[in-house]
């Protein structure tokens, strides 16, 4: 067996969108769906340099969902949304503690609060191994392969898919709907949160709003991706989409676009090199924000390098000296 | 993947020697101690199996095998490197910088063991080190080229080359021998798997971080605290940083056999800010740090030898953070309990010093004409409930400062001694204002009355010296001196009562 399979177009571009639909077809969706979830919400973390509390959620939420598979038993997903937020919580509430009680500064507490909730996340899943349905393996890379072999949820006659993919529709919806719902107020606080507050709109209490809805996201997230690449599927979408457009709605337009072709690039790359798809999804994700970083026609290296060589005809029309011929005429 | 025995690994353990050997051959002569393990079929953790956890213990304590003894230099290594690191880290503020690097390098680690499909160390060092510079360039590129913030560029980078790294992975874990590799261990870390080979690169990473950090501590040291200052002095602060980025690397890359990418960054941190709550000098910080760091790291080896596949990173971590958590709650000067003891104690003496000056303003208002006030004049006064007043005259009566008896209280000689102080800080302070910053005497009531309780005995006597006459306070009410024969009692200086004697308010 060698590293790298022999390429066959066939087998990678045809056959995941015929004969194999239901297994890559259905990786390339939950992905696709993990993306935009991810990347409406972190949209809103990356404008309130909030993008590492987001790192610091999606590690910590792990002890929380693994001390509600030791209570509950059993995969719920009640308990493991309740768990997970509780985890989000104490994140949030020890970070804070660190900080205001202590000379250290926000980096460190974020980076003292998840690096130690993770670790007690990884201790009780190594400790109960045989208790937990878990194991830390599925903790970074996602049980992505195995959510098509679970047998899907049928409702009168009608086969709505698998439970994992169902759970992430009902958060994509959820999200969309808290989206349209507070799109007001999360673009104030995020953008000017002095004025936020004059105009009567509880700060505090988006931003609580905004973690709890984190914790959800994270947790639906988790299962499909694992703790670490939901990091950069939560950012990538975002980050690439604010090197295009600096209006909010076409952002989470482009945010939703890089999710979709990092999905279905993902999954493509996955089949080609046989490797996890978790993985593949993001470096596609990270290929495409490379390609936006060099091509964009306003933020991309080589528009500016050439501008640059060129003289913009921006740049022309700034200079002092054709302000002046204009103004006297 | 994780579900592979540790066992299996014994197979490779011997090729690892073998390179192991190699590399002792290239001069890194330092672990020559340990030589006579080199021989010496190493038993692995997953042999353990059957045993009882005291047993374990004991073999640990006793350091009796060879896996023992790797793994518990290799945490003292780690911990000295990680945590010198690490204060830099803390001190300027990048805490999150080591997170990044840290999981960056997982493709470089994968590499590495492509290089020769083994667990060679030094083949997964270059790699990683390679991966993490690269990861730490792509971030300083990102955040100057383009309107992303820090934050958003590390966790980009984090998480990109995390996944790049996985996908590696999962490809060489398809490989006949991947399996057997125990790439694995690099993710959550295993001590009981460090080698020879693994130790020598440790020790080689230790020495240069301490000989470089040693060589180069003042400019390190300015470089990190004051980056303009160095500009000024002429010193090339981009290439100390570089190289600091590079250490950093190195110290990373080194640790995460031990303690596993996904917690490296922790060993950086954690170390490191427990220190800095225990200290403000920065070489004590550094010394303290490296002892933590030594000290968590041998207890995480320690736990995680005691059961069975059991992760080395996180009991680690978790020791780290357990004396985070006992620094943040009782560090002598940092620490919650002792500051909110401080703060409470500080409060009970300002509410009894202002009880003290209530009496003596009740006295010096009917012209001392009684030594004693009743309850109900001090609590019009005071102006608090009676149950209040109540409490504060007992706390009063509990340090001997008042007597009291049925409704009616009187100060103690001390008590006495310690109201006219106050009252004299007080109107000093008043005086000093409206003559020396010209205030208006309406004015000057509000700031005397907090700066009553910490005017020190140096102060006050420098405050006597530069006021002209000090008998009247703006007010016209007299500032009381010290009664004579009390002072000469209290401060133990015979005459002391012929010129006024101040004193500070402080218990």
């Amino acid at each position: 067996m060698t590293l790298i399979p022999e390429f066959q177009a066939h087998r990678v571009f045809v056959e995941p969108w015929t004969t194999e639909l239901g297994s890559h077809g259905l990786m390339a969706l939950v992905t696709f769906l993990v993306g935009v979830t991810c990347g409406l919400i972190g949209n809103f973390l990356i404008l309130r340099r909030m993008a590492l509390v987001g790192d610091a959620i999606s590690h910590s939420v792990l002890p929380g969902i693994a001390v509600a598979f030791l209570i509950t038993g059993s995969r719920g997903i009640g308990a493991m949304v309740l768990g997970a937020m509780v985890a989000a919580w104490l994140t949030h509430g020890l970070i804070e503690l660190i900080s205001r009680h202590s000379r250290l500064k926000q980096d460190a507490a974020i980076g003292i609060a998840f690096s130690t909730l993770f670790a007690i996340g990884v201790v009780l899943i190594a400790i109960f191994a045989d208790k937990v349905d878990l194991d830390q393996d599925c903790v970074l890379n996602g049980e992505l392969p195995m959510i098509p072999l679970e047998p899907p949820v049928r409702l009168g006659g009608w086969v709505l898919g698998p439970p994992p993919l169902l759970r992430l529709v009902g958060v994509l919806v959820v999200s969309l709907v808290l989206l349209v719902t507070f799109y007001k107020e999360l673009l104030i606080t995020s953008f000017d949160p002095g004025l936020a507050a004059c105009l009567g709109i509880r700060v505090g209490a988006i931003h609580h709003g905004l973690m709890l809805w984190l914790a959800m996201v994270v947790v639906a997230s988790f299962e499909a991706v694992g703790a670490i690449l939901v990091i950069a599927l939560l950012i990538l979408p975002g980050a690439t989409a604010s090197l295009l457009t600096d209006r909010m709605v076409p952002r989470l337009a482009w945010t939703t676009v890089h999710a979709a072709l990092s999905a279905i690039s993902g999954m493509h790359l996955s089949v080609a090199l046989d490797c996890s798809p978790a993985g593949a999804t993001v470096v596609a994700g990270a290929g495409w924000f490379c390609v936006v970083w060099l091509l964009s026609p306003t933020e991309g290296l080589i528009p500016r390098a050439w501008c640059l060589r060129r003289g913009s005809v921006d740049s022309r029309l700034r200079s002092p000296e054709l302000r002046q011929r204009n103004e006297s005429p | 993947m994780s579900a592979a025995p540790l066992g299996d690994s014994t197979q490779p353990f011997g090729r690892r020697t073998g390179s192991g050997q190699r590399l002792m051959g290239m001069g890194l002569r330092w672990a020559v101690l340990f030589t006579s393990a080199f021989t010496a079929q190493a038993a692995k953790i997953g042999d353990l199996t059957q045993t009882r956890w005291t047993e374990q213990a004991w073999r640990f304590v006793t350091l009796s095998d060879p896996v023992v003894r790797y793994a518990c230099l290799g945490t003292l290594l780690l911990g000295i490197s990680c945590g010198l690191l690490g204060s830099f880290l803390v001190v300027r503020r990048m805490a999150l910088l080591g997170d990044a690097l840290s999981h960056a390098v997982l493709p470089g680690v994968a590499l590495g063991f492509l290089w020769n499909l083994e667990k060679d160390p030094l083949a997964i060092f270059i790699g990683a080190l390679l991966a993490g510079l690269a990861g730490s360039a792509t971030v300083s590129i990102l955040t100057r080229t383009t309107r992303l913030k820090e934050d958003t560029a590390l966790g980009m980078v984090l998480a990109s080359f995390f996944g790049l790294g996985l996908c590696l992975m999962s490809m060489f874990q398809r490989l006949p021998t991947g399996n057997k590799s125990g790439i694995e261990t690099f993710l959550f870390g295993q001590a009981a798997a460090l080698g020879p080979g693994d130790i020598q690169v440790m020790g080689a990473v230790t020495l240069v971080v301490v000989g470089l950090l040693g060589l180069g501590y003042k400019e390190f040291l300015l470089v990190s605290f004051d980056p303009g200052f160095a500009r000024v002095l002429a010193l090339p602060t981009v290439w100390f940083e570089r190289l600091l980025v590079m250490l950093l690397a190195f110290a990373v890359v080194s640790a995460l056999q031990a303690v596993g990418v996904v917690l490296v960054s922790a060993m950086l941190i954690i170390p490191a800010a427990t220190a800095s709550l225990l200290t403000d000098r920065f070489h004590r910080m550094l010394v303290w740090s490296s002892c933590l760091g030594m000290i968590s790291g041998l207890s995480g080896a320690f736990l995680s030898f005691l059961g069975t596949r059991l992760p080395t990173g996180p009991f680690m971590v978790l020791s780290a953070s357990l004396l985070f958590a006992l620094a943040l709650l009782f560090s002598p000067r940092q620490g919650i309990v002792p500051r909110w003891y401080r703060q409470r104690s500080q409060r009970v003496r300002i509410e009894r010093e202002n009880t003290l000056k209530a009496i003596y303003q009740v006295l010096e208002s009917d012209g001392f004409a009684s030594e004693t006030i009743t309850v109900a004049a001090l609590t019009a006064r005071r102006r608090l409930a009676l149950a209040a007043v109540e409490a504060e005259i007992r706390s009063l009566v509990a340090v001997e400062f008042a007597t009291a008896s049925g409704d009616r209280v009187a100060l103690t000689p001390s008590g006495w001694q310690r109201a006219c102080a106050i009252v004299r800080n007080h109107r000093l302070w008043e005086l000093y204002l409206t003559h020396a910053a010209q205030i208006a005497p309406d004015h000057v009531h509000d700031d005397a009355e907090k700066i009553e309780h910490v005017l020190g005995e140096a102060m006050v006597r420098e405050l006597e010296r530069r006021l002209p006459r000090i008998d009247t306070d703006p007010h016209g009410r007299p500032i009381p001196s010290l009664p004579a024969s009390m002072a000469g009692a209290h401060l133990g200086a015979g005459g002391a009562g012929d010129r006024p004697v101040g004193y500070g308010g402080r218990s």
